[in-house]
């Protein structure tokens, strides 16, 4: 009688490259409809143009690289991408903006570095870094939120906004800054930071919901076992800890640990940007030091850099450090004593 | 600011020839200008080439001082080069560059302060770009004048049409024009010289900026090695 062997892993997982991505999708459902809610059309009007113009360009790069089309377009990789770079933009963006954004999302960041899992840095935020930096007035534009009173672009007029080359709205009457740019610009100029907190304007409330809805979505994720808690968690302990010390230290020059943590786009960061699995570190503690570095360049570089949020230049500084991490917190093999550190090996083999 | 020298140059290795024979000096003139490139093929003096290329001007005012002190500095040491001990010869090359240098220095300063202030630090740091330095090591001190002379223009011209061409992508792209502040060179006759592309051009900040120097001097490599291949096959 011949018995059936099999050679291990015995235990595997059917996850695949198209099942995270889905699951990262539907997790971010629920912060996309909050912002919906309070911003109106145009964040769907940028996720659903971002997406297009991703699809259209991965299709491209495919092409141009001789690979084939379908399999990596089902992967949803760009999708996510390209969903995650529209959510980290104002609302109403031309589409023209968009498309450079994805333009170096994609090509750049991403084919140029030879396609999905080569890429050292996260192509979402790459997208984001580079629209920061060449537009810096159109990115800190967003929209008056309907939580403050006023009225919402209908569907229609949102359209015109994205789509119009000439017609440009008159942004100073419908946009605000977000709560983070608000406090930066108000402490610049010496306004006690409570004092800051009480004006109509400021629009904290508004962001808690945003980020208490990403956060229901990352929780869907650590459920699923798509991230671990290590890189959200050290993030945002980071991040809670500088800034609190800071608040404790002086309060009127120093915004609190709430504004950093729910007013901009700390926890979609934290649970969706920072955790993109290519870029981050993979071994357990490295995921720690990662987050946690992240953290804190989030809180220096809001506090004292010029750009309105830092999610993408703290990632993106983390993701260079992300080869060293990886090498030197590498976890003990079972049935070894120590780690076994390459450099190790190799001192091993010389004597 | 001092990169390695990676000398990678098989002319280096004759050490006498004739003066300069048709074939070698076509070598030499291709060597210079594409085969062997400073700025795309050995990579030397990338901090003045990325730093200054912020517009098309601004890159040949620098190119143009790079191609004086390179052909300068290779002609004297190729006809010193039987005079000067081996153990000495780094220090001698340095003082040579820098009197070179400091010459161009003074009479830009003197005939054309506006470059000169635009250019600012870039022209003394000439002395420490390692194409001049690595030319007169690899080259010049193995030739005679002529060929050192002509190898010298050569890869002084080389560095100036990548620090041209990046100059006037950057500029391109990120301000839509082409020859803007030609007049801090050319003089007043030179202040409508600008080709503005786009009437309601915004421009795009980041090619004018640092990482927009990095991206297109990655771009200009690629396409180097793009038509690279092509002629291969």
């Amino acid at each position: 009688m011949k018995f059936k062997t099999d050679t291990s892993p015995f235990f595997g997982s059917n996850s695949n490259v198209s099942r995270v991505m889905l699951q990262v999708i539907l997790a971010l459902i629920p912060g996309t409809l909050m912002m919906f809610y309070i911003y109106g059309w145009g964040i769907l009007i940028n996720v659903v143009v971002a997406i297009v113009f991703a699809v259209a360009l991965e299709t491209l790069a495919l092409i141009i690289r001789k690979r084939p089309i379908l399999p990596f377009l089902y992967d949803l990789s760009a999708i996510v991408t390209a969903w995650l770079l529209a959510l980290s933009l104002p609302p109403l963006m031309p589409w023209w903006i968009l498309l450079i954004g994805i333009f170096f999302a994609i090509i750049i960041a991403k084919h140029l570095y030879g396609g999905l899992g080569y890429n050292p840095f996260n192509p979402a935020m790459i997208g984001f870094a580079v629209l920061i930096v060449s537009f810096p007035f159109e990115m800190s534009q967003w929209i008056q939120n309907g939580q403050l009173g006023s009225t919402l672009p209908s569907l229609i007029e949102s359209l015109n906004m994205v789509f119009s080359s000439v017609a440009t709205p008159d942004w100073d009457a419908i946009t605000m800054a977000t709560p983070l740019d608000e406090v930066k610009t108000g402490l610049r100029a010496g306004t006690a930071y409570a004092e800051i907190a009480q004006q109509k304007q400021f629009s904290l409330t508004s962001w808690i919901y945003i980020s208490v809805a990403f956060a229901i979505g990352g929780a869907w994720l650590l459920y699923k076992k798509i991230i671990h808690w290590q890189i959200p968690a050290s993030m945002i302990g980071t991040l809670a800890i500088f800034s609190g010390i800071m608040y404790l230290y002086s309060p009127e020059t120093f915004a609190s640990p709430l504004l950093h943590i729910f007013g901009g786009a700390t926890v979609l960061g934290a649970f969706f940007i920072a955790t993109d699995p290519v870029s981050a570190s993979t071994t357990p503690t490295g995921k720690l030091i990662y987050g946690a570095s992240i953290g804190f360049f989030i809180y220096v570089i809001r506090v004292w850099g010029n750009y309105p949020d830092a999610i993408a230049f703290a990632v993106l500084i983390m993701n260079m450090a992300v080869p060293l991490i990886d090498y030197y917190t590498q976890p003990r093999v079972y049935g070894h004593r120590s780690s076994t550190l390459p450099s190790k090996k190799i001192e091993g083999k010389k004597s | 600011m001092t990169d390695t020298i990676t000398v990678d140059d098989s002319l280096g290795e004759k050490i006498e020839g004739g003066t300069c024979a048709p074939e070698e000096c076509k070598k030499i003139v291709m060597d210079g200008l594409w085969h062997n490139n400073p700025g795309l093929v050995q990579l030397l003096g990338l901090c003045p080439l990325l730093a200054v290329t912020g517009n098309f001007i601004n890159g040949l005012g620098l190119g143009i001082a790079t191609i004086i002190t390179l052909t300068a500095s290779n002609t004297i040491i190729s006809f010193t080069r039987n005079w000067v001990r081996k153990e000495i010869r780094i220090p001698y090359y340095v003082l040579v560059i820098a009197s070179i240098v400091t010459v161009i220095d003074l009479s830009m300063n003197a005939f054309s302060p506006e470059l000169h202030s635009v250019l600012g630090i870039f022209i003394p740091l000439i002395v420490t770009n390692c194409v001049i330095i690595g030319r007169a090591e690899a080259f010049a001190s193995r030739n005679k004048i002529p060929r050192a002379a002509l190898d010298g223009f050569m890869m002084g011209l080389g560095f100036t049409l990548v620090l041209v061409a990046l100059g006037g992508m950057r500029e391109f792209i990120g301000n839509g024009t082409l020859f803007s502040d030609a007049a801090v060179m050319f003089g007043s006759q030179a202040s409508n010289w600008t080709i503005r592309f786009f009437d309601n051009y915004q421009g795009l900040l980041l090619a004018i900026l640092p990482p927009g120097a990095f991206l297109g001097m990655g771009f200009l490599i690629a396409m180097k090695n793009v038509v690279d291949k092509k002629l291969k096959k």
